[in-house]
């Protein structure tokens, strides 16, 4: 039963993680794109280390707390590298309708 | 003499179970290490830390985290969508948000939320943390997308993350 779960939950993840990679590969420019990253290593990344814990919770007598602290160290650090990749790039000036950059 | 042995007492209370949790149990030996580390850290770093933050309302601090992770869930399925269709039907663009929220740590909050919640990455703070810029990957109204993180994020970070 519970490793079905864990199976819907990595596929989920891995979907989404897919999702923001295609999404880095397709989007026409530096500020699209960063939508990309942030949002594959949130219900991407999340899902697969939910699943995690279960698996690890229910073979293993004790219960496990790692991932939790990952989820919150990446939902915290996610964003803040988000926000300096985007303000590097206002200040250098990248134009954002420049399907170059 | 209090204030001055935990400057941060929140700090202290989350360091002490990322201890915990971080060794995977509730030893007492543990408990004890990650007592003396979590007394110590906050007394050692608070001179890089000098404001004092209250949480306020912590039942209003649990549903907006409740609100925050649901809109994630939705909001990456319609960014999924976005993503996996035509990309030039796409209308990106900048917003700005005139801030109601004044303290550092409810904008960092906000901002946090904000590039969490897909569609939308905050990209710069003004000067005078007036203004938050923030670039949305699908712009259909640009103030309706204002009005929901105002009503939706902004509204209980004031509540709940006030200046003490």
């Amino acid at each position: 039963m519970f490793e079905s779960i864990v199976a819907i939950l990595i596929v989920v993840g891995a979907t989404f993680t897919l999702i923001g990679s295609i999404g880095l590969y397709k989007l026409p420019n530096f500020y699209m794109r960063l939508h990309g990253p942030t949002k594959a290593s949130t219900l991407g990344v999340g899902s697969i280390l939910i699943a995690s814990a279960v698996y690890f919770s229910f073979n293993t007598d004790a219960v496990s707390t790692h991932e939790i602290l990952i989820t919150a160290f990446l939902f915290i650090t996610a964003p803040v590298s988000a926000h300096l990749m985007a303000k590097a790039a206002l200040h250098i000036k990248i134009k954002d309708n420049d399907s170059t950059n | 003499m209090l204030n001055r042995m935990f400057p941060h007492p929140i700090l202290t209370i989350v360091l002490l179970i990322v201890w915990l949790f971080l060794n995977n149990t509730i030893a007492a030996g543990h408990v004890v290490l990650g007592l003396i580390l979590a007394i110590l850290i906050p007394w050692l770093t608070s001179a890089y830390w000098p404001e004092h933050n209250c949480v306020k309302k912590p039942f209003t601090l649990f549903k907006f985290l409740l609100i925050v992770v649901w809109d994630i869930i939705i909001a990456n399925l319609k960014v999924a969508v976005l993503i996996l269709g035509k990309s030039n039907n796409l209308k990106p663009g900048f917003i700005t948000i005139e801030l109601d929220v004044k303290t550092p740590l409810g904008i960092s909050v906000l901002a946090n939320v904000i590039s969490l919640t897909p569609g939308t990455v905050s990209c710069d703070l003004s000067m005078d943390r007036q203004f938050l810029l923030i670039h949305a990957l699908h712009i259909d109204d640009a103030q309706q997308i204002i009005d929901e993180i105002k009503q939706r994020y902004e509204k209980p970070i004031i509540e709940v993350f006030t200046a003490c």
